[in-house]
């Protein structure tokens, strides 16, 4: 409505002064230039985080090479630095909360979309959502003070139970990987579930009228026809889950316990490669740990893009046309808005 | 016996009532609603716990002295963040007056622009760094701006914020943009304006809800972040008045009281937290509503 009236006032300036119209042509082209300039600066920004942690980490490649992802200890004080513990701790931490947020972020957008009764899903995708923008550090506090307890005081139990498993043995501190993996879990689920949620609601109402039409199932017409339809869209979210999980800070920092050990119980505490970061860079005083650190920011800055990346080419292959900008968090989750 | 072992899912679901009861199909069913609503409930349960404590040990350790008082030695009881929350204000402002200017002009060329070889790289390199863990650019920065410099500060903190802000926003507009009818631009050419008053007078107002939505949310992310803050705003024990000069903000104290020894500053990070979860809501909320009054235009 405001265009309406815009364009009116547009359609008049050009006949009556010929030098606004100059003077906003002349402005035109500073303001295109500065917005090319300010879309280059983007990708210029992506190109030197890259550079800046590519020069940063040559001293450590060249002290260490491939020795660095394979070394299992990590000792600033005697200049020793191999980064298996960290890259294990992010895979163990990450990957146990993709098993937890992946089922559930698929049965919750399942009920968000398609099981729940209709009045309920707006609000609980809503709820969801907002409380999705709840920052990393809160879920920290929440995790040190509420969930590490718990954990500690369920531990003797489930060593009980499932002790003849080496994951669930020694006694736990209440902070340690699986902690973290829990708090991870929680933080990855609701950006699983609006992707998902999104890739859902995007089939065709068509599909799946067709398949009920046949005489299916709600359940049956999930399975065999908007699931396969789908199935590119879900991957893409378990990928953004994953890139999320990996790169998750603060939280992990707060409750994995930052141990440079690798052990095999999940009671344990361990460190994961974004934790490491938290922990010593502003502590680094010897060159070669500083590289050290940069190096693993490397590792870490890779594996995210490129997840990242591969999430949005799955996805847009697979919308073809239809791409309408997956975003990465859910607060942002507006795949099914495309136009 | 069950339909899932063929291979068409076509001919599964046409011989599904031959080969299947309908009971036994409708216990599948049930099953499957059983486990999506317990998933839920849940996730809904879970999520609600983070809130429920932060408000209730929150507001058990919130008081008049914890907003308005700066903090004392740890050990000593009493005490505040009133610092880290003025060094979260500050921050905040001064990350938007980096990034909404670049953020807001890189997403109108994204989505005015449109195709072209810096377009689709700008573009993709955006999506790149909406993913990038946010201490990556703490750690950035850091080299770039507080090595150099030799000192921490709050000009550093809120650059950090800023890169983390940039590609939200550009995305978010560009989408805004994107979103406006193509023919209200074509209305207003025809009407010989020229591009630029298309863009300042038709385009931008037309996508101001949409830009206005992306831009809180960026926002109330970015206040929460402390991974980029760690190694550039680093803390502060007084009020900044020099931008020069390191500062407090609400994530990073909440991180550090949280670690520390001490119960006073458990209780301190409980209601810090309950401040900044309340700063955060209150932008997500402000977006989500702004968004839902969507009106078609025109």
């Amino acid at each position: 409505m405001s265009a309406t009236a815009t364009t009116e006032t547009s359609e008049s300036s050009p006949t009556t002064t010929e030098s606004s119209a100059e003077r906003t042509t002349a402005l035109g082209h500073v303001m295109r230039n500065l917005a090319r300039a300010a879309a280059a600066s983007v990708l210029v920004l992506l190109i030197a985080l890259f550079a800046f942690l590519a020069q940063g980490s040559r001293r450590s490649l060249q002290a260490f090479g491939l020795g660095f992802v394979t070394g299992t200890e990590w000792d600033p004080a005697h200049g020793r630095y191999g980064a298996l513990p960290f890259i294990f701790g992010t895979l163990v931490s990450s990957l146990l909360a993709l098993a937890l947020a992946v089922p559930g972020g698929f049965l919750v957008a399942l009920y968000v979309t398609e099981l729940g009764p209709r009045r309920v899903r707006g609000p609980i995708s809503a709820l969801v959502e907002t409380l999705a923008a709840v920052p990393s550090v809160v879920y920290g506090v929440w995790g040190v003070f509420v969930l590490a307890p718990a954990v500690q005081s369920a531990a003797p139990h489930v060593s009980r139970a499932l002790g003849f498993l080496p994951f669930f043995r020694g006694p736990s501190q209440g902070v340690g990987m699986l902690t973290a993996a829990l708090v991870l879990a929680l933080m990855v689920l609701p950006t699983i579930a609006a992707v998902m949620r999104d890739v859902l609601s995007a089939v065709p109402a068509s599909l799946r009228e067709a398949g009920l039409a046949l005489g299916g199932t709600r359940w049956e017409v999930l399975r065999h026809v908007v699931f396969p339809h789908a199935r590119a869209g879900l991957f893409a979210a378990v990928m953004l889950g994953f890139g999320r999980a990996v790169g998750e800070t603060m939280a992990v920092t707060m409750v994995i316990g930052n141990s440079g050990e690798i052990s095999a119980s999940l009671f344990a505490p361990g460190s994961t490669a974004a934790s490491v970061l938290a922990n010593e860079l502003a502590e680094a005083s010897d060159p070669l740990h500083a590289s050290a650190l940069e190096e693993v920011a490397l590792v870490l800055l890779v594996v995210t893009v490129l997840f990242n990346l591969g999430a949005h080419g799955v996805v847009r292959r697979y919308l073809r046309r239809k791409t309408a900008g997956l975003s990465t968090g859910p607060a942002e989750g507006e795949l099914g808005e495309a136009p | 016996m069950s339909p899932t072992g063929q291979r068409n899912p076509k001919g599964a679901l046409a011989s599904g009532g031959t080969e299947r009861t309908l009971a036994s199909r409708r216990t599948s069913e049930a099953l499957v609603r059983a486990l999506s609503a317990t998933a839920t409930a849940l996730t809904v349960l879970g999520l609600a716990s983070v809130l429920l404590s932060v408000i209730g040990y929150g507001a058990r350790g919130l008081s008049m002295t914890t907003l308005t008082q700066l903090p004392r030695p740890a050990g000593t009881s009493g005490g505040g963040v009133a610092n880290a929350i003025w060094g979260t204000l500050l921050l905040v402002t001064l990350a938007c007056a980096i990034a909404l200017p670049i953020g807001l002009l890189a997403g109108m060329h994204l989505g005015e622009a449109r195709s072209g070889r810096l377009v689709r790289l700008a573009r993709t390199s955006a999506d790149a760094l909406s993913a990038v863990p946010s201490v990556v650019f703490g750690i950035f920065v850091f080299g770039v701006f507080v090595v150099p410099t030799k000192s921490f500060s709050a000009l550093a903190g809120a650059t950090a914020l800023a890169l983390t802000m940039i590609p939200a926003v550009a995305r978010a507009t560009e989408v805004a943009v994107r979103a406006v009818p193509e023919r209200l631009r074509e209305a207003a050419l025809a009407l010989g304006a020229t591009h630029f008053r298309v863009i300042t007078r038709v385009v931008l107002p037309t996508a101001a809800r949409g830009i206005a939505t992306g831009v809180l949310l960026a926002v109330g992310r970015a206040s929460g972040e402390a991974a980029p803050l760690l190694f550039t705003a680093w803390e502060s024990r007084f009020f900044c008045d020099d931008l020069r000069e390191p500062t407090a903000s609400l994530p990073v104290s909440i991180f550090t009281y949280s670690i520390s020894p001490h119960d006073d500053l458990h209780a301190q990070a409980w209601a810090a937290a309950l401040v900044l979860v309340a700063l955060v809501l209150v932008f997500q909320i402000a977006a989500r509503l702004l968004s839902k009054r969507r009106e078609d235009p025109v």
